[in-house]
């Protein structure tokens, strides 16, 4: 057991609303732990607290074992992939530019990064040829969220966060890329943390499902317990996609 | 007469830009630390808003008696020019800056980029058609309302439209007036193809 991220009594008031009360969660190396709730839940709160763009005001959170507040917040961010719904790309830079921008940033050189894109895009099924000199506009929403996907793996990070990122695909796109997303987890072998309010998509991308309620966590639970779960909010999740009838 | 026009032309050219010079100078960086200040941000707009509905020869009026910044000539004449100048220099590259996508400036921050980082690699690039915007309209209000400066001895193609009024002159008017007039119309294009161009190279329009 290697904890990458642990956070312990963790609570966050943003705006005078308690959006995160007391929560205890563990992500070992190697996990993709899908935060699932309705909206306002709190889930990007929490995802936000991780990568300390949104403060706690309550508990601590360890990030390779050194707590957050402890760690340069600029090395510690580039050290967690981020991948946002609609990829939040630069849209004045080119798809290469994007993808590079971590490695850039980190003063690798030139030929090192361009190498690196070049891999990456590959690595999401987009051929470099054709689209590292595209700008974000020219691009499907299926190919932003893959160059999203190349920008959050292009420092190496050993944490990915990504905040429902294939929330505003139609649906068989998002089949793609939930699959493009498996064969990268099984090859890169990064540990994930995946915002998402699709009970689906949770169920086939994570090893383990936190569902938050109300800024608490319902329920920590593998996809197999997940599906046999009697915890109400978790029954009304899997009622919503059509499974609730066992 | 003609070498008149070019002098004066010469001039009028001069006080606009070391009107816009010194404008741009105050107002980009003035709008860049209120975009992140929405405090102060009120009330600088509204201060800058109040000085544009300033009629410009009262503005005169007002500068005249005043130290440094007043007296009869050039200087009231940039001081009063760039007080108007402000406004849409301000305003724009506030807009510019605001208007950046909350995602794009999210993940700028997530992935690592130091706030210096976002503000030149990502906010002033995004903003820049929308700063550029600001100087045309800036620099074509200054054109027209630069004519007012022969007022106070300020110099400029106002002298022929001031001479021409207090001779009842279609003629001396129409030299002040139509070359200022032509001034302003080439600014317009000419900085209007530069916002063009701003906006292909930024990939956020159609053209390349």
């Amino acid at each position: 057991m290697n904890p990458i991220l642990e956070i312990r009594g963790l609570s966050c008031r943003l705006g005078g609303r308690e959006v995160l009360r007391h929560i205890d969660l563990t992500v070992e190396e190697g996990e993709t732990v899908a935060l699932l709730g309705r909206s306002g839940s709190g889930k990007t709160t929490l995802l936000k607290c991780v990568n300390a763009t949104v403060p706690a005001s309550a508990g601590e959170i360890l990030f390779q074992g050194k707590p957050i507040g402890e760690w340069d917040r600029i090395t510690m961010r580039r050290r967690m992939g981020y991948v946002i719904q609609e990829g939040g790309l630069f849209p004045h830079w080119t798809v290469a530019a994007n993808v590079g921008l971590v490695p850039r940033l980190e003063g690798r050189p030139e030929a090192a990064v361009t190498a690196r894109v070049d891999e990456l895009l590959t690595s999401v099924g987009l051929a470099p040829a054709q689209f590292a000199g595209r700008f974000p506009r020219q691009l499907s929403g299926g190919q932003k969220q893959r160059v999203g996907i190349a920008r959050a793996l292009a420092g190496d990070p050993p944490l990915l966060l990504l905040d429902e990122p294939f929330a505003a695909l139609d649906p068989i796109t998002r089949f793609d890329l939930q699959q493009q997303f498996l064969d990268l987890r099984r090859n890169w072998k990064k540990t994930a943390l995946f915002v998402t309010h699709d009970v689906r998509e949770a169920l086939l991308v994570a090893s383990r499902i936190v569902l938050l309620r109300a800024g608490r966590v319902e329920l920590a639970a593998s996809p197999e317990e997940f599906r046999m779960a009697e915890n109400e909010e978790a029954r009304a999740f899997l009622a919503s996609a059509g499974m609730g009838d066992l | 007469m003609t070498s008149e026009i070019l002098t004066l032309t010469i001039e009028h050219i001069e006080l606009v830009l070391v009107t816009l010079a010194i404008a741009a100078s105050m107002g980009l960086p003035a709008a860049v630390m209120l975009a992140r200040r929405a405090r102060w941000r009120r009330l600088v707009v509204g201060f800058v808003n109040v000085a544009q509905t300033v009629p410009s020869l009262a503005m005169f009026g007002f500068l005249l008696p005043l130290p440094l910044v007043g007296g009869i000539g050039k200087r009231t004449a940039v001081t009063a020019l760039t007080l108007y100048a402000l406004l849409p220099i301000v305003r724009n590259t506030l807009v510019g800056l605001l208007g950046v996508d909350a995602g794009v400036r999210e993940s700028a921050e997530a992935m690592g980029m130091t706030a210096r980082q976002i503000l030149w690699q990502v906010e002033l690039p995004l903003a820049t058609p929308s700063i550029l915007t600001g100087l045309r309209l800036a620099t074509v209000a200054t054109i027209g309302t630069a004519t007012i400066a022969a007022a106070i001895g300020g110099g400029g193609l106002g002298v022929f439209i001031f001479r021409g009024i207090a001779m009842y002159d279609k003629w001396t008017v129409l030299a002040g007036a139509v070359p200022a007039a032509a001034m302003a119309i080439a600014a317009d294009e000419a900085l209007g193809w530069v916002e063009k161009r701003s906006l292909r190279s930024r990939g956020m329009a159609n053209g390349e």
